[in-house]
């Protein structure tokens, strides 16, 4: 029978624990459960029957474990083959006369996933790639992915069960007591994200008993549009003379399992310490009863792997900073490879308010996919926010979009046959919510009619591709006044309907509105506040244009969307004072024995707001050169020596270091290439090593002295620091490790380095090195701290 | 030998004990108030333990556990006289991660804060546990050793790997480790308390 319909319109019924039975038929503890298969088959056998003989339809095999990074090819395939034909027997010896199915069973790797973790995203597919193949191989029903508490595993497991077959999957999450999982998803966002990878039914297993994970099941009843899973474990374990018992009875166990049924769960099964008993009771509980029918949920939603943005009332704001057009730094950042200056605009923006970010990095220049995979993975690990994947380029979409934590929105498609075919089946495979802009081969039509006819055939082809209206987002693009006068009014006009007749959500990217006119920002915040009029779920815009907030912030607290007026608020209390430029600094002058200067005063006390108001001030009168050496160089200096003579401790070291980096931004402000170039510095984590914050401060205070640093971020191949070093022709290396398990890898560097680059000098650094041990590994310079480092490469550069 | 799970609230942040962390031995205004910055940002007021009860033997070089031997003088010394063991792994969560990657790129003060103010949650939600297996120990007229990790002494960093295999704090609390033997999320302690106790210890 076809699983797919049958769960339409019946309860489906799965198998419940594995590993408290495999003990009593005789599993010594340590040994791994999946050999059992082969070891012991009778008894595997025995207990997937009494699973069919309690009525259930379904087992899962033996292979909670099977992954080949616990096992070999061979020995995994034998494991696999096993297991399934274990349960196989069990289904043909069993008499009873339900339906019976056969589920391979994908428990998590074990392992963490980057960049938390060592595991890449794209091995994890691979590793369970190689047990679904097996799976599909030797003849299972359908697959089910469980206890996984990690969202980006999740994720890489569904992918691989995806891409490797076409049998129905269930995926089940184990979630902590916050109702999340341990890496922070909310149910909420497990729905957005399976659902958008094409899961067939989904759901909760293992955490708790029954009872604690009838919240989590709610959560998923409210947003999940497919079936819901519910295996829970038979409570808490408790230790009864000498002997683990679970503390909630098959009677309980099965009268909750009817509860989470009449809440609308289509599928029920046991966890941990549920046995063919608790089953048993759940089959006679559940005999006659009717599953509730699966609704259709209309949320169009986007999320990170812990925030989820809906497009509903309230507009959301997209910040539309992370984009080369226009501008010379961000272009010159990405040719550079200097990935940290676009994650500091992305999360500038997020402090601004925004709530998704933009991500457009499309250059000629550059590898396009490349660059995007990059900078969607290095946001992602220091800003929690929705990401907007925008390219022209579906291949670089498609990379971004596979290692993409979470359910992204996508800029864009449009109504060009060609674009549709390249981007839908994306949409469809990855999941996402897509910008529609209504265009077609004829271009932009003038009239919002027209616009909203485009409309209507993205929506019609979009269903073709299994991919609903809620997940389509329509931009009926905003055209300059200044070539039309009438364009502002279609595409409002547009918008309205979009909203009201064809019940989608719109976005729009408002500046382009006043393109030729001056003072810009007035009309683009005013055509902003009539757009959100007309029903606008969208900006995509400028949170650096306060204009643009003071419409937004008015707008939410005039349409009755801001709840006690919190957002407008904090909003008007976040907005500069009108008031004469203040650079006195409280107490500048009273260590007069220092007799600092006001820009000093600031470094030393580390105040980077005042630092760089200064130093605006003094440029207008001074050489930026001599603000550096007279100014800045001196101060740090002075904070520099206080820190070597311990009078001056790490934090206020570096919060001097920060100032003055701002202070040093102020100058090149001023001079775009400033000429305090000192000597190039490599600065890399060792392989193996994911430790940074030494690495970080030690290149924060070199760039303070006037060195440019190669930061090649952690965890980095010895191979790779050394071409680095020749391609810069750095004098100077500095290597941090922090375990003694990543220190031969510091070792191998060293080495390297002395054979390919023999003069460049080695610096190293790190917790669990000594002067000794740096010597005995052939590294010219141990540094204990910074400051040192500084030091010595003035040493080394005076030479 | 059954695995078992806690979550504890933690009591408010110690700033004296940040400090201690992060270096400072004499704290201005800034130090305290980048501290109490760090503290608004830190959301997370829970951690979670897992942990197992295990009878031990214990010779002059090797003590013996139910699911593994290991030879080392130090934790010899340590368990020395005691007849069970409580093995456990505690974490903080991944937030802390997030939070030192994110100001490590814009503000490496508030990164060192966060490194410090992780190492005085991680310490104290050790601390609480720790204190409850004292009570329970003592309670019932046992006494317990300090806890000591893999890695102290000449107790080898790779006995990490038999930890995690016993307690399996990947899927009870999502704590991991790496090739490198780094755990992840990075603010985590396993660690082992010696018991010399008459009866079972119940916890």
């Amino acid at each position: 029978m076809n699983l797919k319909n049958y769960i339409k319109n019946n309860l489906l019924i799965f198998d419940g624990g594995m590993g408290t039975l495999l003990q009593s038929k005789g599993l010594k503890v340590g040994e791994l459960p999946e050999r059992f298969n082969l070891s012991n088959p009778t008894a595997v056998q025995q207990i997937h029957k009494s699973y069919f003989d309690a009525g259930c339809n379904v087992v899962t095999t033996n292979t909670f474990g099977a992954n080949s990074l616990k096992f070999s090819l061979e020995e995994l395939e034998e494991i696999i083959k096993s297991a399934v034909e274990n349960a196989r027997i069990a289904q043909k010896n069993s008499q009873t006369n339900q339906p019976k199915w056969v589920a391979l069973d994908l428990g998590p790797t074990g392992k963490m996933l980057k960049p938390y973790g060592d595991l890449e995203f794209e091995d994890a597919v691979d590793v369970f790639r190689n047990t679904v193949r097996l799976g599909v191989k030797y003849g299972v029903d359908l697959v089910i992915i469980e206890t996984m508490n990690d969202c980006y595993e999740t994720k890489s497991a569904l992918l691989a069960v995806k891409e490797e077959c076409s049998l129905p999957v269930i995926v089940s999450n184990a979630f902590s007591e916050d109702g999340k999982l341990v890496t922070g998803a909310s149910p909420k966002i497990m729905v957005n994200i399976l659902e958008g990878l094409g899961a067939d039914a989904i759901g909760v297993n293992c955490s708790f008993g029954p009872d604690k994970l009838m919240n989590v099941v709610d959560e998923y009843i409210k947003y999940s549009s497919l079936p819901i899973i519910f295996q829970p474990n038979a409570g808490m374990p408790k230790v009864v003379n000498g002997k683990t018992e679970y503390d909630v009875s098959p009677k309980d166990f099965a009268v909750s399992a009817l509860q989470a049924v009449q809440k609308g769960v289509k599928i029920v099964g046991g966890c941990c310490g549920t046995t063919p008993d608790h089953l048993k009771a759940v089959c006679e509980i559940l005999k006659g009863v009717k599953p509730l029918k699966t609704t259709k949920k209309n949320y169009s939603t986007v999320t990170s792997f812990v925030k989820a943005v809906d497009f509903e009332k309230t507009p959301v704001l997209i910040g539309e900073r992370i984009n080369p057009t226009g501008k010379k730094k961000f272009k010159e950042a990405l040719k550079n490879q200097d990935i940290d200056y676009v994650l500091k605009e992305g999360i500038s923006q997020q402090e601004k308010g925004v709530h998704i970010l933009d991500v457009n990095v499309g250059l000629p220049e550059i590898d396009e996919g490349a660059m995007l995979e990059k900078v969607v993975l290095s946001l992602q690990e220091v800003c929690d926010l929705p990401l907007q994947i925008d390219t022209s380029n579906p291949v670089a979409m498609e990379r971004a979009l596979r290692l993409y934590n979470g359910k992204a929105m996508i800029n864009s498609v449009s109504g060009k046959e060609e674009s549709m075919q390249a981007v839908f089946p994306l949409v469809k495979k990855y999941g996402g919510v897509v910008v529609c802009l209504t265009l077609d081969e004829n271009g932009i039509p003038p009239t919002a009619t027209e616009r909203v006819e485009i409309a209507k055939k993205i929506i019609g082809v979009a269903k073709s591709y299994g991919i609903d209206k809620k997940n389509l987002i329509f931009d009926p693009l905003a055209l300059t006044i200044s070539a039309d006068k009438n364009s502002a009014k279609e595409t409002l006009k547009a918008v309205k309907i979009i909203s009201e007749k064809l019940k989608c959500k719109t976005s729009l990217g408002v500046s382009n509105v006043s393109f030729g006119l001056p003072s810009r920002e007035i009309i683009n915040s005013n055509f902003f506040t009539m757009a959100l009029n007309c029903g606008l779920s969208a900006g995509i815009m400028n949170p650096y244009a306060e204009d643009m907030l003071k419409s937004y912030y008015s707008y939410l607290a005039l349409s009755g969307l801001d709840e006690s007026f919190d957002g407008y608020i904090n909003f008007a209390n976040s907005l500069p004072k009108k008031e004469v430029v203040e650079v006195k600094i409280e107490g500048g002058s009273k260590d007069k024995s220092l007799e600092k200067s006001e820009l000093q005063t600031a470094i030393i006390k580390g105040l980077k707001n005042q630092a760089y108001k200064i130093t605006k001030e003094l440029l207008k009168n001074q050489k930026p050169l001599d603000i550096i050496n007279g100014e800045i160089i001196p101060a740090l200096d002075y904070v520099g020596v206080g820190f070597e003579n311990k009078t001056v401790y790490l934090p206020s070291l570096l919060m001097s270091a920060e100032a003055s980096k701002v202070a040093f931004d102020a100058v090149k402000e001023e001079v775009s290439s400033s000429n305090q170039n000192k000597g190039v510095f490599v600065l890399a984590t060792v392989k193996g090593d994911i430790h940074d914050i030494g690495k970080n401060i030690v290149k924060l205070l070199l760039e303070n002295y006037g060195y440019k640093v190669i930061d090649l971020g952690r965890d980095v191949e010895p191979k790779f620091i050394v071409d680095a070093v020749v391609k810069y022709q750095a004098p100077m290396v500095g290597l941090s490790a922090l375990m003694t398990t990543t220190v031969p890898y510091m070792q191998q560097t060293v080495k390297l380095i002395k054979e390919l680059a023999p003069w460049c000098k080695t610096i190293v650094g790190g917790a669990v090195l000594t002067e000794d041990y740096a010597k005995s590994i052939g590294a010219d310079k141990y540094c204990k701290d910074a400051m040192e480092a500084v030091r010595y490469a003035e040493i080394v550069t005076n030479k | 030998m059954q695995v078992k799970i806690k979550t504890y609230g933690l009591p408010p942040i110690d700033e004296r004990i940040v400090l201690l962390y992060a270096g400072v031995k004499k704290a201005e205004d800034a130090d305290i108030n980048l501290i109490r910055d760090c503290a608004k940002e830190y959301l997370q007021t829970a951690g979670k333990v897992c942990y197992l009860i295990c009878p031990i033997e214990v010779s002059a070089d090797q003590v013996s556990f139910t699911f593994a031997k290991v030879k080392s003088k130090s934790l010899s010394q340590r368990l020395n006289g005691c007849n069970y063991a409580v093995i456990f792994a505690g974490t903080i969560g991944i937030e802390i991660d997030r939070l030192i990657k994110k100001y490590s790129l814009l503000s490496p003060s508030k990164a060192v804060i966060f490194q410090a103010l992780g190492a005085e949650r991680i310490e104290c939600l050790c601390d609480i546990f720790n204190g409850e297996v004292n009570d329970s120990v003592i309670g019932s007229g046992g006494t317990t050793k300090p806890r000591f990790s893999a890695g102290y002494g000449d107790l080898p960093l790779e006995f990490q790997r038999e930890i995690f295999n016993a307690l399996n704090p990947q899927k009870h609390i999502g704590l991991y480790f790496t090739e490198s033997l780094i755990m992840a999320p990075s603010k985590s302690v396993t660690a082992v308390i010696g018991v010399q106790a008459e009866s079972e210890i119940l916890l």
